[in-house]
């Protein structure tokens, strides 16, 4: 099946995929955000869903959260961002990522339908692992949505099939065992886990947390399908405010290029 | 109503429509290594004996039963009766528990604990548990509730357990957990994360049950031999539930023995509260589905008690399924009648109780006037008071 996310991994080159939450600093300011994003290069957009207990991210994205939520930013308003963002880009991938419960307290049904309607494509919930799937999974799976699971270091082969069971779009590799934004995992443990998650997923595999400059997007760009930049881009956000967007730009020209040219350099 | 109320959760941790493991994948297979623990060490009685013999002569149980005459006297009701686990080591019934499962975390190998802690009871409790074998204890603690529960923090220090006040929220219990998860995650290969009540993740609301339960059968069985007859009303304070799932779950297939369990309504239901059942809905928070209070977008809201204990603003998964079974009933009493549950306590029986039992203490003041002099209530002395007394005197207006 052709779509905006398959494409975004076929393209010749790594994908790079970008992180920013939805509403930081102010539900207004995060529409120049994104088309900075996608103009700086981003192949894939991953617009955070803010929440008041984000439990698997570091200081830099809580801060983020707490700004958003702060600046009273609501799932209407970031459903409304995702909507105006699918007309201004019909092309670019637009994937959700935050936690269980804002995603269902409407019920899942409710939140997929929504998805659909304002042309998301794909859902990363942090704490609904592959056991608790029936939550969200069926309701996304029957709106069209991809489910993207995260694979961690801790997530060993025998576990691996049942992560990628249901799950589609891509294959999110959390490549240290922490919090978002903190540490960065070394580039051999990286290539291994690489070898090991690619004998079994079908789907491309994107490698994030810890990967902040375009030095580290680089080398794992060589090894990976996709490279996940997140807690740098929201460091930018805290420090430019509603003036972020051309930093933003710049930063991600310079991370699109590295992981763009990687397998050139290579070769 | 199901043939017998103790045979959750089921083998994926859901106790009905609540419980379950929703966590981050780093933490998954760690969560599934525990059940898999904890299914031996419960099938082995070499983990039993070991357990018994820490509660016996390290924990000094079994806690006394205790008739309250003077209290009864006063309420002019019912007989009312303690479950004395105030008089635990530690002073709290969250020792029973923290020697469970640091026994699970050596079992496992780990190396290093951490917990959270809201008025730090369970700080101090596994801090204790960590000096008594040696490991290494990090305690997560609300920044709010460092200041408000000073004693308990200089307490863990001695211990030597390293306490770290968390900052993010506003600085309580549901922070201090979000932090501990944070670390877990990072230290997943050689740490035991202690959780102090029975929520979290699947298996721990059954773990944590398991091991409080001896406080509803050493009752069940003081009492029956005390007086020949179980009890009419069992009544016991809930902020995550760990003492009241200890002292309910015995009796639940009792069908003769009603059940109270009292939630915090701090300044009142309709204000700043921590009655997750009687003021939220079922959403999902550090692991589990449950109760939450919660915005409409899922947002979830502080919760306020003049208990640090009692102000989060979830609940353990089986106490959501109890409500919603209809099994147990939940009350609330505010800051006000705790308080005031308190100097009665203080008055009639000379007995200093902690905040949290406080609680369960003005739902009892409640209910024994209207009830028949020969029917007996067993309420959960879940705490000793010595912590709480800058708190209530500054309440009260006194200035130590």
């Amino acid at each position: 099946m052709t779509n905006r996310l398959s494409s975004a991994f076929a393209k010749g080159h790594p994908a790079l995929v970008c992180f920013v939450t939805a509403g930081d600093p102010t539900p207004d300011a995060t529409p120049a955000i994104l088309d900075a994003l996608v103009e700086g290069g981003a192949d894939v957009i991953e617009l955070g869903m803010p929440f008041t207990d984000p439990m698997a991210d570091g200081p830099a994205i809580q801060l983020a959260n707490l700004r958003s939520l702060g600046a009273g930013t609501t799932t209407a308003d970031i459903l409304r961002i995702a909507t105006d963002f699918r007309a201004r880009h019909p092309d670019v991938p637009l994937v959700l990522m935050g936690y269980a419960n804002p995603m269902t307290i409407r019920g899942p049904e409710w939140f997929a339908d929504a998805c659909a309607k304002a042309g998301v494509d794909g859902v990363i919930c942090v704490d609904i692992p592959p056991e608790e799937d029936p939550e969200l999974g069926p309701a996304l799976r029957a709106k069209g949505i991809a489910p993207i699971r995260l694979a961690t270091p801790t997530t060993d082969d025998a576990r691996l099939p049942a992560v990628l069971e249901g799950s589609s779009g891509f294959l999110y590799y959390v490549s240290v065992a922490g919090i978002t934004g903190k540490q960065s995992a070394a580039l051999d443990s990286i290539e291994q886990a690489m070898q090991r998650l690619k004998a079994h997923a079908e789907i491309p595999v994107a490698v994030g947390f810890g990967v902040r400059t375009p030095e580290q997007a680089g080398p794992i760009a060589r090894v990976a399908d996709g490279v996940v930049v997140g807690s740098a881009l929201v460091d930018l956000i805290a420090e430019h405010g509603a003036n972020a967007a051309e930093p933003v730009r710049k930063l991600v020209s310079a991370l699109a290029q590295a992981v763009h040219s990687a397998r050139k350099e290579m070769a | 109503m199901p043939n017998s109320f103790r045979t959750l959760p089921d083998e994926r941790g859901h106790f009905g429509q609540f419980g379950g493991r929703y966590v981050a994948e780093t933490l998954m297979p760690l969560i599934l290594d525990l059940e898999a623990e904890y299914r031996t060490a419960k099938a082995d009685p070499a983990f039993h004996a070991e357990f018994d013999d820490l509660l016996e002569h390290y924990v000094g149980r079994p806690s006394p039963l205790y008739f309250a005459p003077r209290l009864t006297a006063e309420l002019g009701g019912a007989q009312i009766w303690f479950k004395r686990d105030e008089l635990n080591h530690t002073g709290a019934h969250k020792i029973n528990n923290c020697v469970g499962q640091i026994l699970l975390a050596m079992r496992m190998g780990k190396t290093r604990i951490i917990a959270e802690t809201g008025a730090g009871q369970h700080g101090v409790a596994t801090a204790t548990v960590c000096a008594r074998f040696g490991l290494p204890c990090t305690i997560f603690m609300g920044a709010t509730d460092v200041a408000r529960q000073q004693p308990n923090v200089f307490r863990m220090k001695l211990l030597g357990a390293e306490v770290v006040p968390v900052t993010a929220g506003a600085g309580t219990l549901k922070d201090a957990m979000n932090e501990a998860l944070r670390d877990w995650v990072a230290n997943v290969h050689n740490t035991f994360y202690i959780i102090g009540t029975a929520a979290g993740p699947h298996p721990y609301p059954e773990l944590v049950r398991d091991f409080q339960s001896v406080i509803g059968r050493e009752a069940r069985e003081q009492l029956l031999s005390r007086t020949g007859r179980l009890p009419d009303l069992l009544v016991a304070a809930i902020g995550g539930g760990s003492n009241a799932i200890g002292l309910f779950h015995p009796f639940l297939d009792d069908s003769s023995v009603k059940m109270l369990g009292v939630e915090a309504a701090g300044h009142g239901l309709d204000k700043e509260h921590a009655a997750s059942l009687a003021g939220g809905r079922p959403g999902i928070l550090h692991g589990n589905k449950t109760y939450l209070l919660q915005d409409e977008d899922g947002q979830i809201t502080e919760g306020h008690s003049i208990s640090a204990g009692l102000d989060y603003p979830g609940i353990g998964p089986e106490h959501a399924w109890l409500k919603e079974v209809g099994r147990v009933d939940y009350t609330s009493v505010t800051d006000k009648e705790a308080l005031d549950a308190f100097q009665l306590l203080c008055r009639t029986e000379g007995i200093i109780p902690a905040l949290e039992p406080s609680h369960a203490i003005a739902a009892v003041a409640k209910v024994a006037p209207t009830l028949p002099k020969d029917t007996i209530i067993l309420a959960n002395l879940c705490g000793r008071g010595d912590k709480d007394i800058f708190s209530v005197a500054e309440h009260l207006g006194v200035k130590i």
